[in-house]
């Protein structure tokens, strides 16, 4: 490997590349997927090649394929090279890389037990088991439970020297029940929306979940919900629950901190951020209880890993700070623009796609409200809102709209009725100013969004957030008709 | 190998054979898909990005005394293809056995020309010659003073499925997009795409052209109240919508499931309204075959506003007890059929005049990031974008700040007042559906929110 490192290095510089970097890929992933009562899906995928990136001139160019041999990996440098003279056609100032020295490296996901050693069978049995606990739930019309493990292997080298190895290893599961009658179809899942929780780490995450333990109480919830009373509409206190606020910080707080959002790079597809430059250490974006750090170090996190794919150390940095907006998700070209040195954000999703500023694990950090029966318990009138259903926000990140799969109506500190459709609307400075409680640590569960879209190519990604139940005042529920 | 940059019938031909060659007892499905893109893209008036990829990759099913297993590779050498027959052999040999299967398709010959939707001069497209496209939508965004973002990307796309059965079918597609947004100050924003299997028919000037013209009208926007409105939706508008229609309700496993706001045989739109999927249709994106290999066939999915008929792959085909239409994606999945090259009959208005008789009304460019909040009643909700603008006394006097609908599509659907006499050929932004779709004037259309002034902090 290390002869076609060097070759790909050396031709890119031989052929007038300022700076040159080339990943090596090789990502494995199986897949299970159970849907009433039948194995709907096994598979495994293997996807290897590797991706070349150069800057010339101050452009970027940068080729990838899937053939790891000595005349592919020319004719790709080559290309690479080509696309970036090609780039100075259209250049204004050249690009320019922060100072980050150069690392030799390794890094491997931590874990207790191996999840492509475990037998395919004991897989099953925990999806067959949690489907057949659905099934047994008299309405519900569709059940299904997935199951994912992901193994990737990377190495990283750069014209200034770095060489960075890791190995990450990824675990995910879910359940889902849905009910459908005449007019109306109510689902829920468990432990999380969108084919549940992922994390890094073993077989032993998805062995904790509790699946079976869960599908009892989610199949009889989607029931429910068909004779449920429609969301009320208005303002009233809402708390949200971990899962749902999960997303809700990814979409108003982890993409608008995008610095290459904010500098209009994504302007054309994903759309750009209301947090721009003189917003930093000046805007006030949440309540004094909201603080908010993009942490790659945490164990566990689907947004964590050993260095990015710049080669540059996984980091813990504050962004929102009693409130008050702080940091930005930067990269080496990025950074220097705000005077600062790269985080280490950014990502790539394949051997065959540029790294870009992504998200790692953006957490809220946990208050001191207690647990959800404590934060329930102090509320007089209000809204519970679990699991996501929906989500859309504006290309600014301002205004976003959710709704989630279920409700209870809170009176007099008790959860009381329970409501369908729920949604609620807001503005997101707004919406965090109006957080006046978040539940402490014991509430707080870090939880992994595997389908993370930006770019163009769009790259799915992996990332994290961890939250605790919040409780907001003066929040719009019950938006739309129908 | 992968270095080839096309695949004819002997290439494509001595994997798939020799892959299924290795496979033994029971049934066996190889399903061949190759990609050679490139996308230059470039933002505040400049290329920032740009890149290329070249992959190929072998799926493999294989079904054994009911038991279904699958594996994936990109390694097409003969090491590689005994890799994946063995992993895919491997996992139905451990897996449990599906008395309800999606079956191999059956062999059917796609008699659609070869070269339909093949363009050779999309295939040769250079990294010059997007450079060259994106400096002609920057000079168009520089002469009205505004920072021009945006994507050239051309591909060209192999799919090749084999089987078992005897099922052999390939298609060769190129495609070439061109999409800008334009931005400049007091909130200026416009949008043009253009999108097609042919390059040389992007006319980069004019889109520029296009989404400057759109950007100078959109500055100074004023607030409007959130409200039900009359609308006239631009045929970028228009294509979203039916995205997400196709999403939510076009396939056959949504109405077996009860997540579908088909009710076939129904009328469940405006009689003004009719929808179909047809991939051979050369004026919208061709795809001669689906995943399964089944050739392509024209669905007719709403037919004067009555919900006719929906997608169908194997699976769904073979419990409804018909054909599949050819919609298929690679199987066995969870998530069912998809229609992806959907059209929608014109009408007989101009565009132009589609503000005539709206007393008070909102023009809209464009949706961004659509959401379904309701798949069995069609509610979905979004944002307008890079142009919104107030209709008064039948033209359009201002331009206004973008604003949230929260709507049901099949009620809207059902208040359509005019229909225009163009169409345009739309890409998706995040999926590869595309459309050929008129503009439309609605009676009722209910935004529920709206980004304010005073929300830009």
């Amino acid at each position: 490997m290390q002869e076609l490192i060097d070759l790909a290095l050396d031709a890119a510089q031989r052929r007038g590349a300022g700076y040159a970097d080339i990943r090596i890929v090789e990502r494995s992933t199986e897949s299970l997927t159970v849907k009433n009562g039948d194995l709907a899906q096994a598979g495994s995928d293997r996807s290897a090649g590797f991706g070349v990136r150069v800057l010339v001139d101050g452009s970027w160019g940068f080729a990838g394929s899937s053939q790891l041999e000595a005349d592919e990996v020319e004719r790709v440098t080559r290309d690479a090279i080509a696309i970036a003279t090609a780039s100075g056609l259209a250049m204004r100032e050249p690009i320019v890389l922060d100072d980050s020295p150069p690392v030799t490296a390794s890094y491997a996901t931590p874990f207790a037990e191996d999840p492509f050693a475990v037998p395919l069978d004991e897989k099953l049995a925990i999806l067959f088991d949690a489907d057949a606990t659905m099934g047994r739930t008299r309405g519900v019309t569709v059940r299904s439970g997935s199951m994912e493990a992901a193994h990737e292997r990377k190495t990283f080298a750069s014209s200034e020297g770095a060489r960075i190895e890791q190995e990450l290893m990824e675990v995910g599961a879910g359940i889902e029940a849905t009910a459908a009658r005449e007019n109306d179809v109510q689902r829920r899942s468990f432990p999380q929306s969108a084919g549940g929780q992922h994390v890094t780490g073993g077989f032993e995450t998805v062995r904790a979940m509790g699946l079976a333990d869960n599908a009892q109480r989610i199949a009889e919830e989607a029931v429910a919900l068909l004779d449920a009373p429609q969301c009320p509409s208005g303002e009233m206190t809402v708390i949200i629950d971990s899962p749902q606020l999960a997303l809700q910080v990814h979409e108003s707080c982890g993409h608008p901190i995008e610095l290459d959002r904010v500098l209009g790079m994504e302007a054309s597809f994903a759309g750009t951020s209301f947090l721009t430059l003189d917003k930093l250490d000046e805007l006030q974006y949440g309540s004094e209880l909201v603080n908010i750090d993009a942490d790659a170090t945490v164990p566990g996190g689907l947004g964590t890993f050993g260095y990015d794919d710049e080669g540059i150390v996984a980091q813990k940095v504050p962004i929102v700070a009693a409130g008050r907006f702080v940091g930005y998700l930067t990269s080496r070209e990025t950074a220097p623009i705000i005077g600062r040195r790269s985080m280490g954000s950014s990502r790539a999703s394949g051997w065959n796609v540029i790294p870009l500023i992504r998200m790692t694990n953006v957490n809220l950090r946990p208050g001191e409200a207690g647990t959800l029966d404590d934060l329930i318990s102090d509320t007089n009138d209000g809204l519970l809102l679990s699991t996501n259903h929906s989500w859309s926000i504006d290309d600014r990140r301002l205004n976003f709209q959710f709704g989630t799969e279920i409700g209870w109506r809170i009176r007099n500190g008790h959860l009381a009725e329970m409501v369908r459709n729920p949604t609620y609307t807001g503005i997101t400075p707004r919406f965090w100013g109006s957080c006046d409680a978040i539940c402490g640590p014991s509430e707080w569960v870090l939880w992994g969004l595997p389908n993370c879209g930006k770019g163009e190519p769009m790259q799915t990604h992996r990332v994290g957030h961890g939250a605790a139940p919040a409780r907001f005042r003066g929040v719009q529920v019950g938006v739309g008709q129908w | 190998m992968v270095a080839d940059r096309t695949w004819d019938r002997p290439a494509l031909e001595s994997i798939l054979a020799h892959a299924l060659s290795l496979v033994g007892d029971g049934e066996a499905e190889a399903l061949f898909t190759a990609r050679d893109a490139a996308l230059t893209r470039f933002a505040n008036s400049r290329i920032h990005q740009n890149v290329a990829e070249r992959d190929a990759t072998l799926r493999m099913r294989v079904v054994r005394d009911g038991r279904t297993g699958v594996a994936t590779t990109n390694r097409l050498d003969d090491e590689g293809l005994t890799e994946v027959v063995a992993r895919a052999s491997a996992t139905a040999a451990m897996a449990a056995p599906n008395p309800n299967g999606a079956p191999l398709a059956d062999p059917l010959i796609a008699l659609s020309d070869p070269q339909l939707g093949f363009v050779p001069a999309t295939a040769r497209a250079d990294p010059d010659l997007r450079a060259a496209g994106a400096r002609a939508v920057i000079a168009a965004g520089d002469a009205a003073n505004l920072e021009s973002s945006g994507a050239f990307s051309t591909e060209t796309g192999t799919l090749a499925v084999a089987n078992s059965r005897g099922m052999w079918n390939a298609h060769t597609v190129t495609q070439a997009k061109l999409l800008t947004v334009m931005m400049g100050e007091n909130g200026a924003s416009g949008y043009a795409q253009a999108f097609g299997s042919d390059v040389r028919a992007l006319d980069a000037s004019a889109l520029g052209d296009e989404a400057a013209e759109k950007a100078i009208r959109s500055r100074e926007a004023i607030d409007l109240e959130p409200g039900e409105y009359p609308v006239v939706l631009e045929e970028y508008a228009v294509a979203t919508i039916l995205e997400y229609l196709s999403w939510m309700g076009f396939s056959a496993l949504a109405v077996e499931e009860g997540r579908s706001f088909m009710e076939l045989g129904e009328q469940i739109m405006g009689p003004n309204v009719t929808i179909w999927d047809d991939g051979l249709d050369a004026s919208g994106l061709p795809s001669a075959i689906d995943f399964e290999g089944v050739p392509k066939q024209r669905v007719d999915l709403i037919t004067g506003g009555v919900a006719r008929a929906v997608v169908h792959d194997t699976a769904t085909a073979a419990r409804a007890g018909i054909a599949s239409t050819g919609h298929g994606l690679p199987a066995p999945n969870a998530f069912g059929p998809i229609a992806w090259n959907l059209f929608m009959a014109p009408g007989s208005s101009a565009k132009e005049v589609m503000t005539s008789g709206i007393e008070r009304g909102v023009w809209v460019t464009r949706f961004h990031y659509v959401n379904i909040v309701h798949p069995r009643r069609g509610v979905l909700t979004g944002m307008t974008k890079d142009g919104t603008f107030l209709i008064e006394d039948g033209r359009i006097t201002r331009p206004i700040r973008n604003l949230r609908f929260t709507q049901s599509i099949p009620e809207a659907f059902s208040t359509i007042e005019a229909i225009g006499s163009e169409t345009r050929l739309v890409a998706a932004e995040y999926s590869g559906i595309n459309a050929r779709v008129p503009a439309l004037r609605i009676g009722r259309f209910n935004f529920t929110g709206a980004t304010a002034a005073e929300a830009g902090a």
